[in-house]
This record gives C-alpha cells, sequence and structure tokens, in this order.
C-alpha cells in the first residue's frame, strides 16, 4: 500500500495535481535515501531491515515510474475502480453496537471494560527526542 | 483583558487593510503559501519571516494579528458515520462499538444518509457551494484511540466550499454599539471522530473507550479573517446558534460536542503574514478568547525581542493561562493522504438533475433540503428588532439563553403591555434575578403568565414601577400567588382617588412653607423634596409624576 502512496506523492510532485503531501524524492530521481528510508519506517511501521530491501524498493520505484511514458495531459485521474458505482446511504438507526466482552476478547490487556494502551505513542529507536503526540 | 499593554486591533481599535481583520473576503490577496487545498500544517512554512535590518525598539511598531480556526462539530445523529452503532454521550465504555468501529479485518465503511444530510445543511445555512461530487480520503497516523491506524475524512474534494459566517462584536468606548463582520468559510467536510483516552500516569498506560470512535463529525474550517480572541469567540458563537437551531448538532462544548483549533499568526501591518502556530484543545466557551489573546500576546512579545515563532502545534493549559508546545517537529507529521478506496465518490442532486426512477432513499435532493431549512438565528433576530422595535444587542441578548427567547414571547403574547417594556422587564429584571441564583430559565419560579399579568397592572398604572419591582421580587420568593393578589395583600396599589391626593398634597404644601418659598424663589431641586414628603404620606402608593402635577399645579394659583 506504501508504495501506492509514495507513487501518488511523486505525481503529485510531477503532475501538479492538489491533494497529497509528500517528503518523497524530488521529481525524476531514483535513488532512495537513508533519510527517506527511515521517514517511510515511522511512518508505516514497516521495517526495511536491509540493503535488499532498499534495493527492491528502488526497483518497484522504477517500475512504477514507466506509467510517466504515458502522456496523461487533459485527462481526469481515476482515483478508485468504484467511480461509476453508486454510494449505498444507510438510514439512521442503530443496529451494532453491545458486544464490548467481544471485542475486549481481542485485546492482550484489559482494565475495567477499558483497552490498554502504552502511554503516547513508542518511541521510535532511531529519534533521539520522544514524540509527545498527544491528540484530543 | 489586557488592553493596556495591547497595540493590536480588538477591542476598540481596528486597522482596515486591505483583506485582513476588515472582514472582507475579498482581499485575499496577500500570498499565504498555500499553495493547495487542504495541505494542512504545510501552510505558512512558506512565508518570509519577519526579518528587520535593526533590533526593533519595544513599543515602536504596531501590530496585527490573524486568527483562523477549524471547527469539529459532532453530528446529533442516532447511528455513526460509516457503522450502525449508536451515537451516545455517556455509556458503559466500548458497549456502543460495532466490528468497524474496532477496525476488525473484513469490515467496511457505510455511509449514514443523515450525517450527509446534515452536512448539505450546515453548508446551505453558510452560503457555501455545495459540491455535487465530493470524495473520501484516508488520514494516517497512529494513536490507540484511532484503532484503523487513519481516519476518513474528505481532504480532496469536500461536501461544501466558500461559504461566509456574518457574526457580531460590540464597539465603540462602551462597547454599545454592535457590527457585523465576517469570517470566509474555506470548506465543510465529514470525518470520524476518534475514540477517547484515560491517561493513567499512576499505572503509566492508557485506557482506550471507543465508543466515540467512527461518530460523525462535520469539520468547519474558517478562512483567517478575524484578528482577535474576541471575534473568534463571537464567531464560534453564532457557528453554535446557527448548528443548534438547524438541529444537525447540540454543539455543547463543555460535552465535546463542540472543539476549535485556532490557527495564529501576528505581523505589521503592510508586511506579509508571519510563522502561526496552531492551539489545540480549545474546548471552553469561556477561554476560547482568552487562549488565542494569549497566543498573540506571547507571539508579539517573542517577535519584539528579537525571538522567532516556530511554526508548531500548541495546547492551552487551562490551570496556567497559557499555551504550551504540543509536539516538538511539526514537520515530522506527514499524514500520507490516499483515496479511500471502499467509498465510491459522493453524489448530490437537486431537483433539476434528479434521476428518474430511483429510489428516494438513496439519493439525495439538496433543493428539498434547502427548502426544509429551519429559520436562521440571523433572520430570527431581524424579526424581533422589527416586530418589537428592540436594538440588535437584546435580540443577540434574548438569543443568547436557552429557553429565553421562548419565555419573551410567551410574556408578549398574554400581556398588553409594550413590547419594549416587555424587552426591558425580561432582560434586565427576570435575566437579572436568574443570573443571580445562577438558574436556568426552565428553573425560574415566575411563569410568563405571571410576568405578563404583572406588567398589564403595571400597563393599566394600577401600580407604580416600583411597586411592580417589589412584588417581583415576591413572585421570585413564593409561588402560588398571583401579582394581584400580592398587590391586594400588601396594598400596592396606586391612589385612584384624585381628590384624596389633591388634600394630601394641599395639607403638605401648608406643613412645609419653606420649601414651598424655596419653589417660588425657583430652586429646581425644592419640588423634589415636596414630591418625597407627598409620597411619603400616600405609603408609596402615588404616582410621582402624577404628584408633581398636581403640585406644581396648587403651586401656581
Amino acid at each position: 500500500m506504501w508504495t501506492r502512496a509514495v507513487w501518488l506523492g511523486l505525481r503529485a510532485s510531477a503532475g501538479g495535481r492538489r491533494g497529497f503531501s509528500s517528503k518523497a524524492d524530488p521529481q525524476g530521481s531514483r535513488r532512495v535515501t537513508a533519510e527517506l528510508i527511515e521517514h517511510l519506517e515511522r511512518l508505516a511501521l514497516v521495517d526495511f531491515g536491509s540493503q535488499e530491501a532498499v534495493a527492491r524498493l528502488e526497483k518497484a520505484i522504477a517500475f512504477a515510474d514507466r506509467l510517466r511514458a504515458v502522456d496523461t495531459d487533459g485527462v481526469e485521474p481515476m482515483e478508485s475502480v468504484l467511480e461509476d458505482r453508486c454510494l449505498y446511504l444507510r438510514s439512521d438507526n442503530v443496529v451494532e453496537g453491545n458486544c464490548a466482552e467481544e471485542l475486549l476478547q481481542n485485546s492482550h490487556r484489559v482494565v475495567e471494560e477499558y483497552f490498554v494502551a502504552p502511554p503516547g505513542n513508542i518511541s521510535w529507536p532511531k529519534l533521539d527526542e520522544k514524540e509527545p503526540f498527544s491528540h484530543c | 483583558m489586557a488592553t493596556t499593554i495591547l497595540r493590536w486591533c480588538c477591542p476598540g481599535r481596528r486597522w482596515v487593510f486591505a483583506g485582513i481583520g476588515g472582514g472582507s473576503r475579498h482581499g485575499r490577496g496577500v500570498p499565504t503559501g498555500s499553495t493547495s487545498s487542504g495541505k494542512r500544517g504545510q501552510r505558512s512554512v512558506a512565508q518570509q519571516p519577519l526579518i528587520t535590518a535593526q533590533k526593533p525598539r519595544k513599543g515602536e511598531r504596531e501590530w496585527a494579528a490573524v486568527v483562523g480556526l477549524e471547527i469539529h462539530a459532532q453530528i446529533a445523529s442516532n447511528s455513526k458515520l460509516f457503522s450502525g452503532s449508536q451515537v451516545d454521550f455517556a455509556a458503559p465504555p466500548n458497549s456502543l462499538v460495532s466490528f468497524f468501529d474496532a477496525s476488525l479485518p473484513g469490515t467496511l465503511p457505510v455511509l449514514n444518509r443523515r450525517c450527509v444530510e446534515a452536512a448539505v445543511m450546515a453548508g446551505l445555512a453558510l452560503d457555501c457551494h455545495i459540491n455535487r461530487r465530493s470524495l473520501f480520503d484516508r488520514k494516517h497516523y497512529f494513536y490507540a484511540d484511532l484503532p484503523a491506524g487513519y481516519q476518513i475524512t474528505q481532504q480532496r474534494l469536500p461536501i461544501a466550499v466558500n461559504g461566509s459566517l456574518a457574526y457580531s462584536v460590540c464597539v465603540g468606548k462602551r462597547r454599545s454599539q454592535m457590527v457585523t463582520r465576517t469570517a470566509g468559510v474555506k470548506q465543510i467536510q465529514l470525518e470520524q471522530d476518534s475514540g477517547k483516552s484515560l491517561h493513567d500516569s499512576l499505572q503509566s498506560q492508557t485506557l482506550i473507550d471507543l465508543n466515540r470512535a467512527g461518530v460523525g463529525l462535520l469539520e468547519v474550517v474558517l478562512e483567517p479573517d478575524m484578528s482577535c480572541g474576541e471575534e473568534a469567540a463571537a464567531a464560534v458563537r453564532e457557528l453554535q446558534l446557527i448548528l443548534q437551531a438547524l438541529g444537525t448538532s447540540q454543539a455543547n462544548m463543555a460535552e465535546g460536542q463542540l472543539r476549535v483549533d485556532a490557527n495564529i499568526s501576528v505581523h505589521n501591518p503592510g508586511e506579509p503574514l508571519g510563522i502561526r502556530t496552531e492551539v489545540k484543545n480549545l474546548n471552553s466557551a469561556r477561554f476560547l478568547a482568552k487562549a488565542i489573546d494569549y497566543e498573540i500576546q506571547r507571539q508579539i512579545n517573542e517577535l519584539e525581542n528579537g525571538g522567532k515563532i516556530l511554526n508548531e502545534t500548541r495546547s492551552f493549559d487551562y490551570k496556567l493561562g497559557c499555551t504550551v508546545p504540543m509536539r516538538d517537529k511539526e514537520g515530522k507529521q506527514d499524514y500520507r493522504f490516499m483515496p479511500e478506496p471502499n467509498l465510491p465518490p459522493l453524489l448530490l442532486y437537486d431537483s433539476e438533475s434528479l434521476p428518474t426512477g430511483t429510489d428516494p432513499q438513496q439519493v439525495i435532493n439538496i433543493d428539498r433540503l434547502r427548502e426544509q431549512l429551519p429559520e436562521l438565528p440571523r433572520v430570527t433576530r431581524e424579526k424581533l428588532v422589527q416586530q418589537y422595535g428592540m436594538l440588535p444587542e437584546h435580540s443577540f441578548a434574548l438569543m443568547n439563553e436557552v429557553g429565553l427567547l421562548e419565555f419573551f414571547q410567551n410574556v408578549i403574547k398574554e400581556t398588553r403591555a409594550e413590547p419594549k417594556k416587555v424587552t426591558s422587564w425580561v432582560l434586565n429584571t427576570f435575566l437579572g434575578f436568574l443570573k443571580q441564583e445562577n438558574l436556568a430559565v426552565s428553573e425560574s419560579p415566575v411563569t410568563p403568565s405571571a410576568l405578563a399579568e404583572l406588567l398589564d397592572l403595571l400597563d393599566r398604572k394600577a401600580i407604580s414601577s416600583s411597586a411592580a419591582k417589589q412584588v417581583f421580587r415576591e413572585l421570585w420568593r413564593s409561588k402560588g400567588k398571583t401579582p394581584a393578589q400580592m398587590v391586594a395583600e400588601k396594598k400596592l396599589e396606586l391612589m385612584q382617588d384624585t381628590e384624596a391626593l389633591e388634600q394630601l398634597c394641599r395639607s403638605t404644601l401648608e406643613a412645609h412653607p419653606q420649601v414651598v418659598t424655596d419653589v417660588k424663589k425657583g430652586n429646581p431641586r425644592a419640588i423634589n423634596k415636596l414630591i418625597g414628603l407627598v409620597r411619603r404620606a400616600t405609603l408609596s402608593r402615588a404616582d410621582p409624576t402624577v404628584i408633581k402635577e398636581v403640585l406644581e399645579r396648587q403651586l401656581s394659583s
């Protein structure tokens, strides 16, 4: 999934379409910097682990880049294969819920019907400062 | 209010410069560095910070502040935005959570029709352009109260754009004049709410309740057209009233149904906009203006001392009364927006474009919703001013208290007294008593009928206005008696016997020859002494103006 996100990011800077911010490579470059890897690892919680993995990433980007050979000027991009489908509208009735017990069984730790999570976000090992991400 | 050290706009003084603070949306030509819609968090990074050749002396420059708001309102619906679990403020933890809300694999979002209607109505009420086609996106970030790891929102193409919100502030030396200002509405979008986290610092853990996860939110983004805390608070208040009138949200800040984030920057008039900070956690109507004003002053102080403003997120600490930084490096927040793959575009129709032969449950007609829009607060206030001849400030005051308008209208219905009299009694006397004892209108011991009856007595001149106030006080304290009964009991009726009054006046004049001489000499205040004496003689049951008239007539003869 991240490949698509990165690709969209590159397309955004290339085609000038509005919407997605990306700290990805400048347009045209195939090199994936260590900084980018670190950034992606933190964002997507994936572990690139080895140089082989990074090489595979670069190959994947190069493969996707071939799409740029197609001239899409003036063509409205297809953002979803569902774009012709009808979006179903549900009536505003309560039909679900009331299954706390079942849901809590999925959690490793539970305190009185609450899920238990570590405080804030776990610091990523490579960072030298904490990220106090408090979101209300 | 820190008016003494402020050298920037509100309240009272205003500078009018192109597009900023003047309330005009059209003068937004000043470069803000915003290159694409919704690129939140990146807006002002491209701006030039204020750099001057020499260090500025304190007090030399004037400052202007720019405030934009992002307001999240919980939609008043039975079920959530994308699932059929219930929306309720108080319920056992995790009892109102469906499999989708808990982000279990294999679940899909299904859009709630009521939420779409709520968004369209809000858009229409704020004069927005309703996008016939809008899209849903995923905004990714990791936090325990966001089980999916992303929030479904509308970043690329929201449901409504380009509207305006008109609000009023008090200006002038004695803040007695009401003027209307406008803040542009950049967009309105539908998005999911997150769950709630309870931080347990003792055990070093966070407890997560997902009851709120997935509840529908309306995010209203206001352009940075406001210039101080007071304006921002007034805009938020008006939005609250509008949403409440529409029924789309109860918009109660105390219950977390309305949350406000502010984007604040300062600059010198005529120069480019400054770096902005985002202040979150403004969840109290009382502290909204205070927090914004604090941040503005903090930025001014920082810049005047030669420092720089960081593009960061801050939080308002209610106890300390100041803003504190929240996240260290704002730049690292990359939300990786992508289209929501499980939801096709949302299509809305109007009467012209409505496709035939479709299930009415599956289509939303904007024109239909426009026809069904309830009366907006602005219109209600205008009607009050026109119908009853009250000042705009009064119409605001009547709408500002829950149930007060209804109370007022009930009194009007039952009394023959002039509307202006009713307005004055309701807003001054009645409201005064309520505030003193911290009661809601619904808890008032005085009913509209009782007040109406009292005002009738006053109108008929059966009692004096001071007697009326006395009766009102009694009504407040003891229930069960009607005003008429009280008046009779306490013998508060005005003297109707003109003969007796003439007699009393004559005897008073005879008993105080010195005062009479003073009056005849031309001392204007002497007559008041006589009036006072007569009043006391009548046990305050005579109208002072009538007494004066009689005395003057007798004195001149």
